[in-house]
């Protein structure tokens, strides 16, 4: 086929056209080094403390869509196409400062200054989406923003106040729209693109059928999808990627689809894509969801890449084996499907083959009598990874537990069901004793590590106890709050 | 000088002092102008160096092997302690047992032993993977207590402070009780990490760009390491991405081999580590290990108290030293103690040495004295306010006014911040609504919690209470100012811009903020222990009398007046009756020979410490301050969330009072991260296994008070002159933290009825308050 050996994408107002991208080259490292565009920070390199926060516009369905992203873990070759907009191309209505600079000046949001950029960037993509949030929305929305000198109220009072400095219907962001989407299509050549050097090879497939192609020809790719994960490798273990395929735009594998039996999410969908579905599909995952890293990284990666990588402290695949997920491989033009839990064989081992990749995740749809429930116990409770994570699937019928499925994560090298717990569950009645025993069985289940997140008592003994909150969450006659509102 | 006189804001000119005036650098902090040492443009042909560190906590270095590193592509050479030219040695007090590169033995895991130095950073820290070092390893202790029974060293004199007889007043006593508490220590998490940038000049010179809290101590280090005079060596920072006490003695490894490797290759160098490298060898807060013993009657007034502070100090003294030594001085917090033994145990480790973190020590000395609190009150069955207000300093006429290092408390304010706090927040009537709320809730249970802060300003180190400060006005009447104090984000320059806009009356956009340069004023004094206002804004000030002097005299001269007709007033000067404009004066005086630059300089009056006596005045003034917070806990889960949270806090007559309250609010946040969610934690190896911002939590946004009112004690004016009557700021209300982990206690307590103090260990993470709360269920 014949492909393009330069990524183009847009940068503030100009066009660019980089030749010879290496796989590993991080857009941070970019604008900084290569552009000199000094006002983006590195802060940590690993995408936690946001000051390196930047906009990447992209079109979907053909409508053009800002989200923020952390330029320090994502690669410069994933933005073909792309409009990255860096905190240099803010301006306000009649130039000078925007309404969120503004009103973090007015409002003391800054005191050393260096999280600033990224917190205006965050700020500001809320705001165009949202310009009267609610204080959690703020939060939210700053999950993925660390700032060491304010405590962060000032920055919240500013985001509250920036409507009253200008509304996104005057933003230039919103007049340059069309304009700048007209641009992106002209990128859009429909080809494949292979940049970089030899030994460090980017590609960037031109659709899924290309990307199984590039697969066969490289089987030993490293498939990136939002670089989330494989960012650090990059940005920490100094680990090369190369030759690696970048699959963030390929839209066929962001299709989200709701049958009368299951949800069908691919691959490629971001936490953020998939937000809205799940919310009305699944909403006991709804305040979970939000708990997933920062805003930046729910914004970049992918739920087919949170399986793929194999971590047992993946946010989405306990809550996803609760729900009795399937997904679907892919080869070339051969597909399999398999439960999630039996994708994960041992820790750092899955059932994939070389040149396979996962397309899609298919969660079935919620029976009647069957009560669900999503936990996440981490040391801090946002933008942390999870001490233990748990998905719970209980059926009642007539008072007897008919049938149940336990998922934890961070209890053994893989996400993994208590099938011992479920089987203590399975054909009880309903009620406290019946938990309590499964609690107990959890033993046979689990032998926890210890590390820096949670000792093996503490796992163990929160795995038991959210059995416990399961089942008092759930019943009728607990009469008080059992969990600390997300609100 | 004018300074003691309290008058009046003159709301005429901008900027004026007492009043509301933004960051100085805020419009570029928000549009990303602002630069930070990694921002400043690389001249053509910089260098790039990167550390390479040891990889096992304790061991004798038995072969270094950096044939590999040199070989790897873009390096241009390593920087081993053969290369140093002058001396190998960054110890900050001068106990020569700090090298820049260990050259016998390795002390902790992560320890740096070499620099590679190459074309760009990535190939520098690429390079620094490929040594091969082999250790004849040693056993290690990580711990104070494990310190203690391998019998290590202190790393520094220990100070014993002593007052009144402890033993016979412990064996009379009602009551008596013994405990021990584990203290966390902390990573400051600066948001810029450690950055150096030297650039070669001729002969012996070098200027290094650093982000720095210490210029002057950066600039004796690189000339000590070069082996040349300190005037060969410039240091510059125009500011710093945070720095929290991190900066205070830890860029000094990055200085010296910036400017040893710039003077080496003839080129400019960099280094930048990364986070993870920065916060594995760079220093921390102290972990503390404080046992108490303390007595006390019936009423829950003490009688005695005695201490062992041990200390994780790491592998050198650094700043241990002081930083033990002001626990000690804080561990009375605001109570008066009739008999006390405080000693330091300030323990070699095999870790990173730990340094200055806002606070220095104090707060470790403050949340012990907050735990035998408790513990009163828990063994007594009251709350624990009561108790604080039954052991708080009382005045001469009581005889309750001496703390243990024997300086007079005379400026306390404590009762009626105290009450009026009390009353702001409700909280005897919200206190009685979570007893009753817990005594219904199964799983969810609250707490609250009134703690007070008293901290005392200077630094004990009395000769590093002095500044300097220096400006010049030109003759189109513009004003350059220029003092020895580092601005990271504080808000410094702001305040003392203020002070000389209010000297001259002149609008404070007349006055240019520039770099700290060790160029300009010389033998600074590190901007910590909360001094950089009550220090550099007075030198400040001295200048601009000076100046104001001698246009006072010129003006009386030229405009044939007395000197008592002259006033400075809104950008213009009157002279009898005649009113000029300020720069039509400067032009008039500098067409007449006037000297239009000056050198202002402060020292601290009244302290003095005799640190082999344990007596002394060590602290000028005293600042205060008092936080109320009510947290929920899931018992289930040991999650927790502060619901809300009121602070009163006292920062004497404020000099810009929403600067002061952005201080009060960021270091309570600060504080309340380092007792709940910052834990560092090391494996046995002595790795350390947090160390980036994945693993090490700081509060988000969503963490902080659910309901948080802040307000300054607008009624403060600081006894001593300081400038303007103001109170420093910067470290005190990192304490008021403390009533959110007393909070979280109570809710604990709670399901053991509050019969038991459940002695939480800081931090208090989700894990060790569930781990409490099952330890208490289960009776104890």
């Amino acid at each position: 086929m014949n492909h393009r050996n330069e990524i183009r994408f847009l940068l503030n107002g100009a066009d660019v056209a980089v030749r010879d991208v290496p796989a590993d080259k991080t857009l941070l490292d970019y604008i900084r080094l290569e552009r000199r565009m000094t006002g983006s920070k590195e802060g940590c390199a690993e995408g936690d403390c946001g000051a390196c926060t930047v906009l990447v516009g992209r079109l979907h369905g053909g409508v053009l869509k800002y989200e923020t992203v952390n330029a320090c873990i994502r690669f410069l070759a994933s933005l073909d196409g792309c409009h990255v907009v860096t905190i240099e191309h803010l301006r306000g209505e009649k130039g000078g400062l925007h309404p969120i600079q503004q009103a973090m000046v007015d409002f003391h949001g800054s005191q050393c200054g260096f999280c600033t950029p990224g917190f205006v960037m965050s700020l500001y993509a809320l705001w165009m989406e949202n310009p009267e949030p609610t204080e959690l929305e703020v939060e939210t929305a700053i999950q993925g923003n660390l700032c060491r000198c304010t405590g962060y109220q000032p920055i919240i009072a500013a985001a509250m106040a920036a409507n009253r400095y200008g509304t996104p219907a005057n933003d230039f962001l919103t007049i340059e729209r069309e304009a700048i989407a007209e641009r992106l299509r002209a990128l859009d050549d429909g080809r494949r693109v292979i940049t970089g050097p030899e030994d460090n090879r980017a590609i960037v497939p031109a659709d899924v059928s290309d990307f199984a192609d590039i697969l066969s020809e490289w089987p030993n790719a490293t498939i990136v999808a939002g670089s989330t994960d494989v960012g650090l490798w990059v940005t920490k273990f100094m680990r090369p990627i190369g030759p690696a395929v970048f699959i963030n735009n390929l839209d066929e594998l962001k299709s989200i689809k709701l049958t009368d039996s299951a949800l069908e999410i691919g691959a490629g969908v971001t936490y953020s894509e998939a937000q809205g579905a799940i919310r009305k599909v699944f909403p006991h995952l709804d305040a979970y969801w939000d708990r997933i890293a920062g805003q930046q990284v729910r914004n970049m990666g992918t739920i087919g890449g949170n399986i793929a990588n194999g971590s047992p402290i993946g946010d989405t695949p306990p809550v996803l084996i609760g729900l009795g997920a399937v997904i679907t491989l892919r080869k070339g033009k051969t597909r399999r499907t398999l439960p999630l839990e039996a994708f994960f064989i041992e820790y750092g081992k899955q059932d994939r083959a070389a040149n396979e990749f996962v397309e899609a995740i298919v969660i079935p749809r919620t029976e009647p009598g069957q009560l669900n429930a999503a936990y996440k116990i981490s040391k801090r409770r946002d933008e942390d990874i999870s001490s233990v994570a748990a998905g719970f699937s209980v059926t009642v019928a007539n008072g007897v537990i008919s049938d149940c499925r336990l998922a934890f994560g961070g209890m053994a090298g893989t996400p993994k069901r208590a099938e011992t717990a479920e089987a203590a569950l399975r054909g009880q009645p309903w009620n406290a004793a019946t938990f309590a025993a499964a609690g107990k069985a959890l033993e046979a289940d689990f032998s926890p590590l210890s590390d820096w997140r949670a000792s093996a008592q503490y796992r163990t003994s929160i795995a038991r106890n959210l059995l416990q909150r399961f089942f008092l969450s759930h019943d009728e006659q607990t009469g008080e709050p059992v969990e600390l509102l997300s609100a | 000088m004018k300074h003691d006189v309290i008058t009046e804001t003159d709301q005429t000119i901008s900027g004026a002092v007492h009043v509301d005036r933004r960051h100085d650098s805020a419009e570029k902090h928000v549009t990303g102008r602002a630069d930070y040492c990694d921002d400043i443009a690389e001249p053509y042909g910089t260098l790039h160096a990167y550390l390479g560190v040891s990889t096992v906590a304790h061991g004798l270095l038995k072969n270094v092997d950096l044939s590999a590193v040199l070989m790897a592509p873009g390096v241009v050479g390593v920087l081993t302690a053969d290369d140093i030219p002058g001396h190998n040695d960054i110890s900050p007090t001068g106990q020569k047992d700090e090298p820049v590169f260990p050259t016998e033995k390795t002390e902790f895991h992560g320890q740096p032993l070499f620099a590679v130095v190459a074309e760009s950073r990535d190939a520098a820290r690429r390079a620094a993977e490929l040594a091969k070092i082999d250790y004849d390893v040693l056993p290690h202790a990580l711990d104070p207590v494990s310190a203690q029974e391998a019998d290590y060293p202190f790393v520094t004199a220990p100070l014993k402070l002593e007052r009144g007889e402890t033993g016979p007043a412990l064996e009379a006593a009602d009551n008596r009780l013994k405990g021990r508490m584990q203290i966390g220590g902390q990573d400051h998490m600066y948001l810029e990490g450690h950055i150096a940038f030297a650039l070669p000049g001729e002969d012996d010179d070098v200027v290094v760009h650093c982000s720095t809290q210490h210029p002057s101590e950066a600039q004796h280090m690189v000339a000590h390491v070069l082996g040349v005079p300190s005037n060969a060596v410039t240091v510059n920072v125009r500011r710093m991405g945070g720095g929290f006490g991190g900066k205070e003695s830890q860029m000094n490894l990055f200085a010296a081999v910036a400017a040893v490797a710039a003077k080496k290759w003839n080129r400019p160098v960099k280094i930048r580590p990364d986070r993870d490298q920065d916060m594995t060898a760079t220093g921390k807060r102290h972990d503390f290990v404080v046992d108490y013993d303390v007595a006390f009657d019936n009423d829950g007034r003490i009688q005695a108290v005695e201490g062992n502070f041990a200390a994780r100090c790491g592998y050198s003294s650094d700043l241990s030293g002081p930083v033990t030594d002001r626990a000690l001085f804080h561990a009375d917090n605001a109570y008066y103690y009739p008999n006390v033994l405080l000693r330091s145990r300030p323990m070699k480790t095999n870790t990173v040495s730990n340094t200055a973190f806002r606070g220095f020590g104090g707060p470790q000395g403050v949340v012990a004295a907050e735990r035998m609190i408790e513990e009163i009150a828990y063994a007594l069955g009251k709350d624990p306010l009561e108790i604080r207000k039954a052991n708080f300093y009382g005045d001469k006429t009581d005889g309750r006014n001496l703390t243990p290092y024997h300086q007079e408390v005379e400026d306390n304010i404590l009762p009626r911040l105290i009450k009026e706090l009390e009353e702001n927040s409700d909280y005897q009537a919200r206190r009685q609504a979570i007893l009753e709320h817990n005594a219904k809730s199964r799983i969810i249970r609250k707490g609250i919690a009134l703690t007070p802060v008293k901290f005392g300003i200077s630094f004990t180190a009395t000769w590093y209470n002095q500044a300097g400060a220096l400006i010049h006005i030109y003759n189109d009447g513009s004003i350059h100012l220029n003092h020895g104090g580092t601005e990271m984000g504080q808000g410094l320059n702001t305040k003392v811009a203020q002070v000389v806009a209010d000297a001259f009356q002149v609008d404070f956009e007349r006055i240019k903020i520039t770099k700290t340069t060790t160029e300009k004023v010389p033998n600074t004094s590190a901007t910590a222990a909360s001094s950089g206002t009550d220090l550099n804004g007075m030198a400040a000030l001295n200048a601009a009398e000076q100046l104001k002097e001698r246009l006072v005299a010129f003006a009386a001269e030229h405009w044939n007046t007395e000197p008592e007709t002259i006033s400075f007033r809104n950008n213009m000067v009157q002279i009898g009756k005649d009113a000029v404009s300020f720069n039509d004066l400067v032009r008039q005086a500098y067409l007449a020979r006037v000297h239009l630059s000056a050198a202002g300089f402060y020292k601290t009056p009244k302290i003095h410490w005799d640190r082999a006596a344990g007596r002394g005045r060590p602290f000028y003034y005293y600042a205060y301050g008092a936080s109320c917070s009510e947290v929920s806990v899931d018992t289930l889960t040991g999650e927790y969330r502060v619901e809300r949270t009121d602070i009163l806090h006292d920062v004497g007559r404020s000099l810009n009072p929403i600067l002061d309250k952005g201080q009060v609010e960021g270091a309570f946040i600060q504080g309340m991260g380092w007792l709940t969610t910052e834990e560092l934690w090391w494996d046995n190896t002595g790795r350390l296994r947090t160390h980036a911002p994945s693993t090490y939590k700081i509060p988000l946004a969503s963490d902080r008070p659910r309901e948080f009112n802040v307000s300054l004690a607008e009624w403060s004016v600081n006894k001593e002159r300081t400038i303007k009557r103001s109170k420093a700021v910067g470290e005190p209300p990192f304490m008021l933290g403390i009533s959110v982990f007393e909070a979280l206690s109570m809710a604990v307590a709670s399901v053991a009825d509050y019969r038991e103090c459940p002695r939480l260990d800081a931090p208090a993470t989700p894990e060790r308050v569930l781990l409490a709360v099952e330890r208490l269920r289960n009776g104890g």
